[in-house]
Order: C-alpha cells, then sequence, then structure tokens
C-alpha cells in the first residue's frame, strides 16, 4: 500500500501539524499500521496530532456502522467513527439518547471514549466512560482485544479518558437511555456574581439532571462571575409540541475572521448584550433538545472567528475542598491579565468517572475561550499555578499550552497508575501523541 | 422496493443502502467478505424497520458466482425490482502502470466481470416484469485523461454497454440508471485534494435514489459535472495534451 500523502492535521483550536492520516472503513485493518487514532478532530489541542509526521494516524470517521442496537434494553454498540450527530439523528425519534453528551453532536464515540466526555448532567449521571460497558481495541503488540469492566479491567479503564495513548478504540458498546420526547424544559436565571454561580449550581443540581452556566468573563469587581444559570429535563410527551423539533437551517463559516475581531470591545458587547437577554430574572420554556444541549452547532465551522492563529479553550476543575471562592480566585487570574474570554461556562461536577485519568471530580469547572495571542501561554501558566494551588487540573481536550511539571504536579498518583498500564500494554510506546510527548515526556 | 446490492458495504454505496433502508426498501446485500456483509447488514436493520438484512456471497471476480447469488437475493425478498452495482476496483494511473497485474485485474473486474453481473441482473429482472440496474461508473470514462487512463478506460466501457442495454431493452421492463459521480468524498479519494463541487457521499445518495424512482437514464453526481464534463469533453485535443488533468 502507497504511503498516505502529508496533508494538515489539526484540533478544534486550530492548533495543527503536518501528518499522514490512513483513511478507510476497514479500520481493524488500518489500525495495525497507525499509531493513534483521531475521529472528526474535535478535541481542542494536540491530542489527535501525531507528535512526529513519520507516525501514520488512523481516522475512523469512515468506519461509523452499527453493529447493534436493543430496541428493548437500548443496548448499543457500533463502529467507533460514528458520529454522536448521526446517532442523534437515527435514534432520537425513538426515543433513545446517550446518556452522556458533550456541548458537540460532531463527536465519534472512540473521541467519547477517549477523552471520557462529560455533559451538563455530569452531576447526576458522571461520564460517559461510566456508562461504558465494553470496548474492543488493536493494542501495542498489535492484537484484537475486547476489553471490559470483567475483561481486562486494567486496559478497559486507562483507555476511558486515556486520550487514545493505550490502543486503538474500533468499537464501543453502552447503553442508550430512554427519552420521552425531544424537547427540554429549560430553566434560565440570572446570576450576579461568582459565588452566587457557585451555590446556585449546586442548588439546580439537587432539582435538575442538566444544568450549566454561562458567564460573563469581563465583568469586574462586584459584577465578576455575572452570568446566566441554565438548567433542563427533559420535557413529557404531554408537554412537548406534537412533532419534533425541525433541524434549521445551519449556516457555516467559510473564511477566518481578522485576528482583531474578537476583541474586548466586541466581546463586551455581546456580553453585555447577551446578560440582558436574560431581563427576568428567571424564566423558563420548552426548547428543542438540540438548542439546549448543542447550542453552538447552529453555527458550523464557528473556530474561524478566531483567525488564523486559533485559540485554545481553558477547562479547569476547582475540588470541592478548595472552598466557596475558588472559581472568584481562578477568574481573578485571568481578569488580572487582561484576558478576554468570549465564552465561558460554569459547570458544577457531582462525582469523579470510573477512568484512571479522567477530568471530574466533585467540584466546579470552568471553560475559558482564549484566543491564541503572544501571552497566552503565560496566562495558560498563571492559570494552572492558580488550579494547582486550588487542588484542581486540567481537562487534556481541551489542551494545548500546559507545561510538563504543572501536569504532573496535578496529577500525581493518577499519573504513575496510567503509565503502569501503559508500560504493561504499550511498552515500546507505539501509541503517541502531540500531547502525551509534550506532557508525559513519551 | 426490493433490491439486491453489490457494494454496499463501503462508500457511496453503504450512503446508498442507509437511505434505501431508512424508507423501507427491502435489501439483500451481494459481496465477497461475509464478516463485512454481516456488519453492514446490523447497520442497516438499525437504519430500517429492525428486521434483519439478508446476505448472500458474491465476488466480482468470480463470474460464476453471479446467477446463483441473484437468484438467491431474489428468493430472499420474494422477488427483485432493482438491482444496483457500486462495487469496483479503483487505483491511481501510476500504480497501474506499476504493475500489470493490478491493470489486468481492474480491467477484468471494473468492465468484463462488472458487465457479466449486469447481463446477469438482466436475465433475473427481465424474467419478471422488468426494474432497474443501476450500476455506478465514472466521469473518468468520459474523456481519455492522463491521471485516469486505464481506469477511464474500463469505465467508458462500462458506460457504453450500459448506453446500449438502455437503448436495447428500455421498451421490454428494463430501466437502466448510470450513475457517473464525479469527485467524491470517500475513503477511495481520501488525500487527494478536492477540487471545487467535490460532493458528499449523503448527497450523491440522494441525487441517486431520486433517478432510481424516476427511471433518469444517466446522472453526474453532484449535478455541476454535468457542465464540466460537457467542457471537458468539448476541449481539443491540443488543449488536453497540454493540460494535467
Amino acid at each position: 500500500m502507497a504511503e498516505p500523502p502529508l496533508s494538515t492535521l489539526s484540533g478544534w483550536g486550530r492548533h495543527s501539524a503536518q501528518g499522514r492520516e490512513l483513511v478507510g472503513e476497514d479500520i481493524e485493518e488500518l489500525s495495525a499500521r497507525a499509531h493513534l487514532s483521531r475521529g472528526l478532530g474535535r478535541s481542542y489541542g494536540d491530542s489527535s496530532l501525531p507528535p512526529d509526521e513519520r507516525q501514520a494516524v488512523l481516522n475512523t470517521t469512515f468506519a461509523d456502522r452499527i453493529l447493534h442496537f436493543d430496541e428493548e434494553t437500548g443496548g448499543f454498540r457500533a463502529e467507533s467513527g460514528l458520529a454522536l450527530s448521526q446517532l442523534n439523528r437515527l435514534l432520537m425519534p425513538r426515543g433513545y439518547f446517550t446518556p452522556v453528551s458533550p456541548g458537540t453532536g460532531f463527536v465519534t464515540l472512540g473521541g467519547m471514549v477517549a477523552a471520557d466526555v462529560h455533559g451538563k448532567n455530569q452531576h447526576s449521571a458522571g461520564n460517559f466512560g461510566d456508562h461504558v460497558t465494553a470496548l474492543k481495541m488493536r493494542v501495542g503488540d498489535g492484537r484484537l482485544i475486547e476489553c471490559s469492566p470483567q475483561q481486562h479491567p486494567d486496559l478497559f479503564y486507562a483507555t476511558i479518558g486515556g486520550m487514545g495513548l493505550t490502543g486503538h478504540i474500533l468499537e464501543v458498546e453502552f447503553g442508550l437511555r430512554r427519552i420521552p420526547s425531544e424537547w427540554v424544559w429549560q430553566a434560565s436565571r440570572r446570576i450576579h456574581d461568582i459565588d452566587e454561580f457557585q451555590d446556585a449550581l449546586e442548588e439546580a443540581a439537587t432539582k435538575w439532571p442538566y444544568s450549566m452556566g454561562w458567564i460573563d468573563c469581563l465583568a469586574r469587581g462586584k459584577n465578576m462571575g455575572r452570568g446566566i444559570l441554565m438548567a433542563g429535563d427533559w420535557a413529557e410527551a404531554s408537554q412537548a409540541p406534537p412533532t419534533p423539533p425541525k433541524p434549521g437551517f445551519r449556516p457555516s463559516l467559510h473564511f477566518d475572521w481578522p485576528a482583531w475581531a474578537l476583541n474586548g470591545l466586541t466581546i463586551r458587547a455581546f456580553n453585555e448584550l447577551y446578560y440582558r437577554k436574560q431581563f427576568r430574572r428567571e424564566s423558563s420554556g420548552i426548547v428543542s433538545h438540540a438548542s439546549f444541549t448543542y447550542p453552538l452547532d447552529a453555527l458550523r465551522s464557528w473556530n474561524r472567528m478566531y483567525g488564523r492563529r486559533g485559540f485554545t479553550q481553558y477547562q479547569c476543575v476547582l475540588p470541592r475542598e478548595a472552598g466557596r471562592s475558588s472559581a472568584r480566585r481562578v477568574l481573578e487570574v485571568l481578569t488580572a491579565r487582561g484576558g478576554a474570554s468570549f465564552l465561558c461556562v460554569i459547570k458544577d461536577f457531582g462525582r469523579e468517572s470510573c477512568g484512571v485519568l479522567s477530568f471530574p471530580r466533585p467540584g466546579i469547572t470552568l471553560a475559558l475561550d482564549i484566543a491564541v495571542r503572544d501571552d497566552t501561554q503565560a496566562l495558560v501558566d498563571a492559570l494552572n499555578e492558580q488550579v494547582l494551588r486550588e487542588g484542581g487540573r486540567i481537562y487534556l481536550a481541551k489542551d494545548s499550552f500546559t507545561r510538563r511539571e504543572h501536569f504532573e504536579a496535578m496529577e500525581g498518583s493518577r499519573l504513575d497508575e496510567f503509565r503502569a498500564v501503559r508500560d504493561r500494554w504499550d511498552p515500546q510506546r507505539r501509541f503517541r501523541s502531540a500531547q502525551s510527548v509534550r506532557l508525559l515526556g513519551d | 422496493m426490493r433490491v439486491a446490492f453489490l457494494g454496499a458495504t463501503k462508500g457511496m454505496g453503504r450512503a446508498l443502502a442507509r437511505l434505501m433502508a431508512e424508507r423501507g426498501d427491502a435489501l439483500c446485500l451481494l459481496g465477497r467478505n461475509a464478516d463485512d456483509l454481516q456488519r453492514s447488514a446490523a447497520d442497516l436493520a438499525v437504519y430500517g424497520d429492525g428486521s434483519a438484512v439478508p446476505s448472500v456471497p458474491c465476488d466480482l471476480e468470480k463470474p460464476e458466482s453471479f446467477t446463483t447469488a441473484l437468484d438467491a437475493a431474489s428468493e430472499a425478498l420474494g422477488g427483485l425490482d432493482t438491482v444496483v452495482v457500486t462495487a469496483g476496483i479503483f487505483a491511481t494511473q501510476e500504480e497501474l502502470e506499476a504493475d500489470p497485474e493490478l491493470a489486468e485485474r481492474l480491467l477484468r473486474v471494473d468492465f468484463t466481470n462488472t458487465v457479466l453481473f449486469c447481463e446477469a441482473a438482466k436475465n433475473t429482472l427481465l424474467a419478471e416484469v422488468g426494474g432497474t440496474l443501476c450500476v455506478f461508473s465514472s466521469v473518468a470514462g468520459e474523456r481519455g485523461r492522463k491521471p485516469v487512463i486505464i481506469y477511464g478506460a474500463a469505465k467508458a466501457g462500462l458506460t457504453r454497454y450500459l448506453e446500449g442495454l438502455d437503448h436495447k431493452h428500455s421498451a421490454n421492463g428494463l430501466r437502466v440508471v448510470t450513475v457517473k459521480p464525479g469527485f467524491v468524498k470517500t475513503s477511495m479519494t481520501a488525500g487527494l485534494q478536492p477540487p471545487p463541487f467535490a460532493g458528499e457521499p449523503e448527497g450523491v445518495a440522494r441525487q441517486v435514489l431520486r433517478a432510481i424512482d424516476r427511471g433518469t437514464p444517466v446522472v453526474y453526481a453532484p449535478s455541476p459535472w454535468r457542465l464540466i464534463m460537457a467542457v471537458i469533453r468539448a476541449l481539443p485535443r491540443a488543449i488536453m495534451r497540454r493540460v494535467g488533468f
């Protein structure tokens, strides 16, 4: 077989690398020649990029067949390149939905396992990995392995949230959950500052299965952390409109915005408008599931807003023990450096996931979209130092700037456990990514 | 609609088969790899109403398997209304020039054996009340072009065969649909720089299904390729000798 041509591969934040991509329906065969899998390229940083151009990566997106679906129990198995958007299109009308969904439908099942994604229901349903029952993998020595909580549990739990570093994920098996309709009963509420936000999220968690908040990152002083809390639950068929939501028009950005387009002023204007949109203190109503779960999917290629240099998302979790004002202290680091984040999301986590390196732990998570500038490295360093002081950690699926020493200090013994599994299953370090070389050294 | 489908496991065939399954057509999959067929059958069952999708062994390299396979498909579905052929092999001009055995195999599979399969399908369909034979040829067969000399020759032959079949049998109830895909983003074209008007398999599938329903004899997919190929066919030899496409 001819070697695939060199092409530019990039993450969602437009961080890119030259690489060779193996593409095809038969990923079982192709995986034998690749050093990393990638799906739709929705991880923001360098997790899906090869460390150097000689190491071919496997593109899984053509392997998207559903292998099993039990209409009675919701038991489901598919090839790892299946996109969540496709799964939703097909099975939501039949009353089934993934137990955990990230904020975009444009992810593959393999990516959802590798990043062990979480969603607005993390506090009630945990992570995606908590619902996975089995994986088929190609591991370092070339064998095809079926793993599950019973079979090769060490490999299974290291693969959940393992960023593809334990082997190629070829098939994913998990349980879908029943939903009463494709509509969501949404309640939103204006929040005046960051401390109120932490309390409000904790309170919402006791009442609502889905919740998250949007923060105006430019508001300072007593307004710091003001924003809108959004909570939701599936609408019962009797409450919902009789017809399913229409997909609607989905425009796409066809060109890169100039770098100056998103500046302090435009972001401030947007934030003010968005905050004022919630003019009543509280409101509620029925919205389509897509507009509740995937608001950003309405604008395809929205990452082009950040221009050619792209952006990074900084997402950290601050443990409950860090106390009520932990989020305020992290936001202060951002505002003190004049960092303007266009989109800032806050969410409470209820529990840890089953994955060895999975991101969540009980506490509060902040996700900040930051345009890449000359000082981004310094900003991420400062944020990481604050997160370390709070005893928190970062989300690998978003990261492209963290330094190895910071990552190792955040992860501690979890990293030793992960390395031990990697030593067992891939001592030659066949599976590597640009991110693993940056953060783990190999 | 009852459809015997050769090539439903990959690319545009996969997209078309899913579309058919989703709207309730009954499918029988033909192919050489039993495991691969089984996986696609499971997939299509979920796209459809959940009922099992039968599959039958059939290898484009073994013409003796054709009639048996079509008979088996007809039996599994209680008759056939449509036969779809998307299977075939592709190789670049460089690969084919470097490997005469590969060139021979490609010419045999994409032309000779595909024609033989269509002959068998024609006989099966005409033995009943007629039906639709939908075959994927290519825009590569429209003009002798540097990057697709051998592959294009096989597709040109196939296109002409299908044209003749239509002329002879349309009055007998055989509807022949010749699909000529332009550049479509499948695993076959991965790694190539997509030109303007490159299509997605799902879009092509929708277009082809409409053509099958209406009995449109020739489909360029995506449709701008009809115009593009008209221009390329009209270019004088002096220009074709100079350009790279």
